[in-house]
């Protein structure tokens, strides 16, 4: 299970190198694909939620370039305003402001679409730089559609604590889709992802906590180790159905686990019910998942083990979603060269509970104060143009 | 794993024999409903790639998820 | 167990070789078109047969396929152009109800006959099996060329048929 090795596509390619695939994408018979549309969306973002308020803008802009080509390219900032619980215990609130931009373009060939993609993510410690390459195929009359897909990220963490400090991450990820056509009124859809990361992988600032009985209150903090290396695996199924009526519902689950010990387990379900030009959304989203092997919220003594982790996310917890959303579609006669328009207002609320992380600011013995949970409030507001 | 390799090449192997003898059950011409954008599952990209990162930024699992995003230093 | 994943590699590769085999979808067809009656938007029916003596164009459409909503000007052009030499077109809808026809002809109006094939008899007789698709019909009533979907510059294609039928003389 520790071995960083992603089996199936790797391996199929690896024997007959890019052979399989490339005959796979041959062999699927002609049948033409179709570019995504062009689009120019305009996003809003906010996130509130355990002291943590990040907003800020998306905007994405796609383009059909001659009779092959659409290109796009995104612009997105997170503002971040921290004051998590992680951070008032261990440091001090901050501000700080992330950007990330990408771009890519799909190259439609007969039956083909390929996918070429560079995002690159920066903040004032941390750039990341991301590739991601993938090939669709529509085979069955249309009614199948195959993707592959393979992405690469270099990553550089550094710290503004310690300006010396600087190490690398990377990852690897490999991606397998089908998408099926069930019935007149049905689609369904398989995905299965392995990624790999090498590297640093955890939080510079991040700490631990053990048990001390010669501090004051009565445990200390030591920096976190996690492995340099973690493979995982997700697969995930997902279904859209059309109801007797114009509205849809969906639903989907992903399994997840890794080997740091994680499992966990993503269960969604939605319904859209549109009235004339206007649409309401409908969601629940319930997600639960196991600790990894090296986290404890509180360990017996310093240097209790080889890796420690006591980040929140890689603790037992489960959390809830509930979702509203409202959109207005405008221009639907086209104006001068737009062919429609769209305005939604998203509304997330994200219940968190955890199992086996504590709030050491909620008082009590150390190992008995209580379990840390918190809402979180996600409001998106979009803007999206046709042409 | 080697199990896992087994079945999955054994499934690619039975979609594209398949590709010529199996019969489209859903006909072209009747796809409409399909085509519906309410039927799309990635209809607006833009914020489905934002509500996958804040899960992705807060919980241990990733992947399978749709967008193919990048890292990022979010704890 | 290594060697029988190395069979199967092996089937594998050896099936999408013969799925290579398969015969293309789109490019030449022959035989006789078969012969059919659709009404057209004025509620008149018109019959293949009766068109024997021209170069007739069939293009199955809908408008909730992109393709197929990009396709129709260029097909108005190439009426418009060869009408005189003996060339007609006709747009067959193959939607239940001809209501988002109606609406979307009003925005992008053309002159060739629209024909509505709402329970879907024709296009299961021509087995169209993508969206949309285009037959070529010439003066003795034999299909010629045939084509699935829609991409940029097959319109060109087209013109380049139509004019080869056309000088084709019964």
């Amino acid at each position: 299970m520790l071995r960083a090795v992603p089996e199936v596509v790797v391996a199929a390619t690896r024997q007959q190198p890019g052979l399989l695939v490339l005959l796979l994408l041959l062999a699927a018979g002609a049948r033409a694909g179709v570019l995504p549309e062009d689009r120019a969306d305009a996003l809003y973002h906010y996130y509130d939620g355990g002291g943590v308020q990040i907003d800020g803008p998306s905007l994405l802009m796609r383009k059909q370039v001659g009779q092959q080509f659409s290109v796009f390219g995104n612009y997105y900032v997170d503002t971040i305003s921290s004051a998590s619980i992680d951070v008032v215990t261990t440091a001090s609130a901050y501000d700080e402001e992330r950007t990330e931009y990408s771009v890519g373009f799909d190259y439609l060939r007969a039956d083909t679409i390929m996918s070429f993609s560079y995002g690159n993510s920066d903040e004032d410690d941390y750039q990341a730089d991301t590739f991601n390459f993938g090939i669709a195929q529509e085979i069955f009359s249309g009614l199948t559609t195959i993707s592959l897909g393979y992405g690469k990220g270099s990553d550089t963490v550094r710290s503004n604590v310690d300006s010396s400090f600087e190490e690398d991450a990377d990852k690897q990820s490999y991606r397998l889709g089908i998408s099926q056509i069930i019935t007149r009124n049905m689609l369904a859809s398989v995905n299965y992802e392995v990624i790999t990361d090498e590297g640093f992988l955890n939080n510079p600032y991040r700490s631990v906590r053990y048990l001390d009985p010669t501090s004051g209150t009565g445990f200390s903090f030591q920096p976190e180790v996690y492995p340099n290396t973690r493979t995982s695996n997700a697969v995930a199924v997902r279904s859209r159905y059309f109801l007797p009526y114009r509205a849809a519902v969906h639903g989907g689950y992903r399994y997840f686990t890794d080997d740091w010990d994680i499992d966990a387990h993503t269960a969604e379900i939605g319904y859209t019910q549109p009235f004339g030009a206007w649409s309401l959304d409908l969601g629940y989203r319930f997600y639960t998942q196991t600790s990894a092997e090296f986290y404890s919220d509180l360990f017996p003594y310093e240097d209790a083990q080889n890796f420690l982790a006591r980040d929140k996310e890689l603790s037992s917890f489960d959390s809830h979603t509930l979702r509203l959303g409202v959109s207005y579609d405008f221009l639907q006669d086209g104006y001068q060269f737009l062919e429609k328009g769209s305005v939604k207002l998203f509304y997330d609320r994200i219940y968190f509970n955890y199992d086996d992380f504590r709030n050491i600011n909620g008082g009590g013995n150390p190992g008995e104060e209580p379990l840390y949970d918190f809402e979180a409030d996600v409001i998106q507001f979009l803007f999206s143009f046709w042409f | 794993m080697s199990q896992l390799r087994i079945t999955l090449t054994f499934c690619l192997v039975l979609v594209v024999t398949g590709c010529g003898s199996v019969e489209p059950w859903v006909k072209p011409y009747e796809r409409d409903r399909l085509a519906d954008p309410i039927m799309s599952f990635d209809r607006d990209p833009v914020s489905n790639g934002y509500i996958n990162h804040v899960y992705e930024a807060r919980e241990g699992a990733r992947g399978a998820s749709g967008s193919s995003g990048g890292g990022c230093g979010c704890n | 167990m290594k060697r029988l994943q190395s069979k199967l590699h092996k089937l594998s590769v050896l099936a999408i070789m013969l799925a290579l085999v398969l015969p293309a979808q789109a490019g030449e067809v022959a035989g006789p078109a078969p012969d059919f009656t659709l009404l057209g938007r004025d509620g008149q029916p018109v019959t293949l047969s009766e068109l024997r003596g021209q170069v007739v164009l069939i293009n199955f459409w809908a408008t909730w396929c992109g393709p197929c909503r990009k396709e129709m000007p260029l097909l108005e052009a190439l009426y418009q152009r060869y009408e005189a030499l003996g060339f007609t077109l006709l747009g067959v809808n193959v939607e239940e109800a001809g209501t988002d026809a109606e609406a979307f002809l009003k925005e992008t109006p053309v002159s060739f006959p629209v024909l509505f094939d709402p329970e879907n008899q024709v296009s299961e007789l021509y087995e169209v099996s993508a969206m949309p698709s285009t037959v070529l019909v010439d003066r003795e009533g034999n299909m010629r060329f045939l084509h699935h979907g829609y991409q940029d510059g097959y319109e060109d294609i087209y013109q380049d048929q139509i004019r080869s039928l056309v000088r084709e003389r019964i």
